[in-house]
Formats: structure tokens, sequence, C-alpha cells
């Protein structure tokens, strides 16, 4: 019984992990589909991001003379982070087995491992793009991280715990409770993910204007298959943020690890959620405008204090 | 987990109501800041309907449409009226660093916490964890009218206080009497009216509504 148990967990772990890698590009593309509808544009389509994808990997790779090792293998961290991060959040079932191996602080020191790397890989080749760019994306990650922390302590003092299955299972088994505290670690939450993504208002995805971009500029010297993994990358990370935001706020509908009846339904249940969130996340990108790269430090403080408030609130209601 | 549903929707509405007044905090423009106020009142109207409703006391229902009526028709409409008159509809203030003012803020809430933690242990009223938020939002609005340089922000700072007030006493107290509450709706009121006029007088002297013209007592 137990060695059936965890085989069914691997199948479910390996499961999540190929779906999580084959969705991701889709999710970017449904997101850019509803973009350009809200725009009135007609859009490239819900595959374009795969065909994007393909062309790059059929390219020849151009580096600079004076690329160093760290240039070449940083794709490869950063896929790999965001891969390790979408297997370890409980995106189609609860207790997979790659699970305990990182709690919620962990997962954030995983997107910080990440974002060294291409920060440093930014600043590698020397062109002033690079730097700049890096420089942003830090100023923006470290007023976006305590934020993070800040909405993953309050539902892990709701739950008691700093792992996300136990998070997941105590929101998902308890009866319907409104949480204040809660809901305002969900806006903060949105907040952080707009910034982490570099999405409007923080950053423009599809802008190269030179003045504007944060992650666009981080990554001009890439390009072939180095290129492709780093956008791979980015929808994974996109993917990997909307996941622990239905898992910590609408964790509804996933399944039991040793329950296989349940599955169909748990990807049911996140393939809407996920559509949902990305027609969301088209939506409030269409109403903001792209904000001043000093006015994020603002936008970025106001997510921290509704985390703080959520969390001071917990412990003044108890709920 | 058996607290009852009117009592997370009270509770709800409590952070929504410490939640508005962070943002009244952070406002640059006035228009906002009286639409905000509005909500405000609007958020308060709807908690005082459900406490009314959970603790079965008629007199609540009177002082919630009160509110309704008062603080979110009636003092927005003068509000509106009064930025119109005096053109300031679209001024936006400068104010002095709002991250700066927002960490005053938290630690002014959690200054409010703490000192309302004791009172809250001898009320025995299902609202009892709200007096802190009240109390909170009290110190917020005070730290609004301090930061302020606009006459009319520091107007809708006394109003949000007010507010705050109201709060605190049908969370606390489950509503003062009926009497003390018209009385006190009477007030706001005129308080309203009176510094419209009072708008206008500093205007007409001082050409701005920007108080730090008043600091200068002297000819020069």
């Amino acid at each position: 019984m137990m060695a059936m148990k965890q085989t069914l967990g691997i199948l479910f772990q390996l499961c999540q992990s190929l779906l999580v890698v084959a969705l991701a590009p889709l999710l970017t593309g449904w997101v850019n589909q509803c973009r350009a509808w809200l725009q009135n544009r007609s859009g490239a389509g819900l595959l374009q991001p795969y065909r994007t994808l393909r062309k790059l990997f059929h390219k020849d790779a151009v580096l600079a003379y004076n690329a160093s090792p760290l240039f070449r293998t940083t794709p490869y961290i950063l896929f790999g982070c965001m891969w390790l991060a979408a297997a370890i959040i409980p995106i189609i079932a609860i207790d997979l087995p790659f699970s305990p191996a990182a709690d919620v602080i962990a997962l954030v020191g995983v997107f910080a491992l990440a974002r060294v790397f291409i920060s440093l890989a930014a600043m590698d080749i020397g062109t002033a793009f690079g730097s700049l760019g890096a420089r942003r994306e830090m100023l923006v990650s470290f007023l976006a991280e305590p934020a993070l922390l800040m909405v993953f302590f309050t539902s892990s003092l709701i739950s008691h715990s700093t792992q996300l299955p136990h998070i997941v299972e105590t929101f998902t088994h308890h009866e319907f409770v409104l949480y204040p505290s809660l809901a305002f670690a969900g806006l903060a939450f949105v907040i952080v993910l707009l910034a982490e993504n570099a999405r409007i208002p923080v950053d423009n995805p599809s802008t190269h204007l030179e003045l504007t971009m944060i992650h666009e500029a981080m990554i001009l010297e890439y390009s072939a298959r180095h290129l492709a993994l780093v956008e791979w990358a980015s929808s994974l990370k996109l993917l990997a943020y909307i996941s622990i935001g239905i898992a910590l706020f609408v964790p509804y509908g996933i399944a039991e690890v040793d329950n296989w009846h349940a599955l169909p339904l748990a990807i049911t249940a996140l393939l809407v959620k996920l559509a949902l969130a990305g027609a969301g996340l088209a939506v409030l990108e269409t109403f903001l405008a792209k904000m001043r790269i000093f006015r994020a430090p603002e936008f970025l403080g106001t997510a921290f204090l509704l985390a703080v408030l959520g969390l001071l609130i917990h412990f003044l209601l108890g709920a | 987990m058996s607290i009852p549903f009117t009592t997370q929707t009270i509770n709800l509405l409590a952070s929504i109501l410490l939640l508005i007044a962070f943002a009244m905090l952070s406002q640059r423009r006035i228009l906002s800041l009286i639409n905000l106020f509005a909500w405000q009142g609007l958020v308060l109207s709807v908690s005082t309907f459900v406490v009314a409703y959970s603790t079965a006391q008629r007199h609540l229902y009177y002082s919630a449409a009160l509110t309704l009526l008062l603080k979110v028709l009636v003092l927005p409409w003068l509000l509106h009226r009064l930025i119109r008159k005096l053109n300031v509809k679209w001024d936006v203030e400068t104010l002095i660093n709002i991250p700066a003012t927002m960490l005053v803020g938290i630690a002014l809430v959690i200054f409010a916490f703490n000192l309302a933690a004791p009172i809250s242990q001898l009320s025995e009223s299902i609202t009892r964890g709200l007096i802190g938020i009240a109390l909170a939002s009290v110190l917020l609005s005070l730290l609004m009218m301090i930061t302020r340089r606009k006459a009319i922000s520091q107007v809708v700072a006394f109003l949000s206080l007010e507010n705050g007030l109201f709060f605190a006493a049908t969370s606390a107290t489950q509503g003062m009497p009926l009497v003390v509450e018209l009385g006190i709706a009477l007030d706001v009121l005129v308080a309203t009216f009176i510094f419209g006029i009072f708008f206008f007088q500093i205007r007409e002297t001082f050409d701005s509504l920007d108080i730090t013209h008043m600091e200068k007592l002297k000819d020069d």
C-alpha cells in the first residue's frame, strides 16, 4: 500500500512537472491574446509563443566575444529554477513527493536565485543596457520580496505552517470563513505578481523602448536557444506565480495524491482558474498605465503596507 | 472556527475601513479624497446596519440610515460643491514623502492595536476586536490632519476622524443613544457649512487654500 502510494505520488509529480512546462507558453499566449482583444487587435493566436520558441530553438546562437561561461549557463539555471518552483507548488495535487523539499521561504529563495543569475548575466557582457536593466530589476525585486514574504507569513499564521501543501490543505478542508487578512494579502500578492513578472504598470513586457524596459534590457544580449529558454522561464515564472496565488487564495478543486479519480477535475479546475487569472491580468494591464520607474517604490510600498496590515489584522481579529 | 457570519462580515468591513483610511492618507488629489470619504461613509453605514441586524437593536437601523444619508450623500455633495466653487477640483497636493507617511501609519496602527488590547478584554460584545481598528483609523485621520497643507484635505481628515469615532461607538458600546447621534450628525453638518465659509475667507485673504500662508502673521 505504501509503495503503491509512493508510485502514485511520483506519477502525479511527473504529470504536474510536464504539464506546467507544456502549459506555460500557452498561458502567455492566452494573456497576450486577451490583451489584443481588449485593445481591438486581432492578436497573434494562442499558439504564437510555441511558434516563437520553435523558431528560436532552430536558430544559431550568437555570443559576444567577452561572454563568460556564466552568461552561457544562466538560461539553463533560470529555466531549472522556475521549473523547480513550479514543481514544488501544489498545482494539481496536494501531497506531491517534491513538496517537502522547500517551504514558502525557500520558494522565495529559489526565485531570488534565478534573479541573481539573470542580473549577473546581464552585467556580464558589459553593455550599458544590461547593467541598467539589472539595477532596475534589483530595485524592483528588493521592494517586492519583503511584500511577498509578508503575504506568505499571513497565510502561514492562519494555517500554522510554512509548508505550501499544509497551507492548501487547511484552506480546502476548513469550512468557509471570511479572512479579512487574506483579502489584504491577496491584494498585495497581485501587486507583487505584476512587479515580479515584468508586467504593466511596473514594466512593459512588449516594449523595446530602452528608457522604460527592465526585463527586456537584461536579456537583450541573448539569442536563439538561450533566448528561448529565458522566454520559456519567464512564462514558467508567470505560471508559478499565478499557481501560488491559486494555491493560497482559491485552492478549491485540487486533488489529493492518493485519489486518482480526482485528477481530471483538478486539471479542469486548474485550466479554468488559469484562464480566468490570465484574462484578469490582461484586463489589469489594459486599464493601468505604465508608471515612471521612480513611482515603482511607492507602488510596491503599497503592497508591503497591505501585507503588513493583513498580518496585523490577523493578530487583532484572529481571522 | 465557529465565528458567526455576521461577525465575519463586520470584521471584513472594519478591515476595509482601515484600508480606506490608508488610501486617504496616500491620496494626492482632493477629488479622489472626497470620493474615498464617501466610500468610508458607505462602509460605516453597512457595518452599522450589520451590527443592528446581529444585535437586533432598532435604533441602530436609524443611525445606519442617518450615516448613509449624511456621510455618503449630503457631506460629499457639499464638499464637491465647495471645491467646484473654489475651483480647486483638480488640485494636486504635494505631500511629504508618501512611503514615509505610510510607515508612520503602520507604526500608529501597531500602537493603536496594543493600546486597545486591554480595553477589548473588558468588552463583552461580539465585535470587541474592532476597537483597535477604530482607534487606528482615528489616529490615521489625525496623522492626515498633521501632514496635509490644504485646508480642504484637513477638513476631510476631520470628518473621517469623526467616522472612526462613530465606528468605535458602534463596535464597542453597540451604539450611542439616538439623541446623541442626532446631535453629532447635526454638529458635523453645521461644521461643514462653517468650514465652507472659512475656506472662502481664507482664500480671499491669502489667495490660496494653503494654510502655510497663515503662519506669516506680519505684513511685509
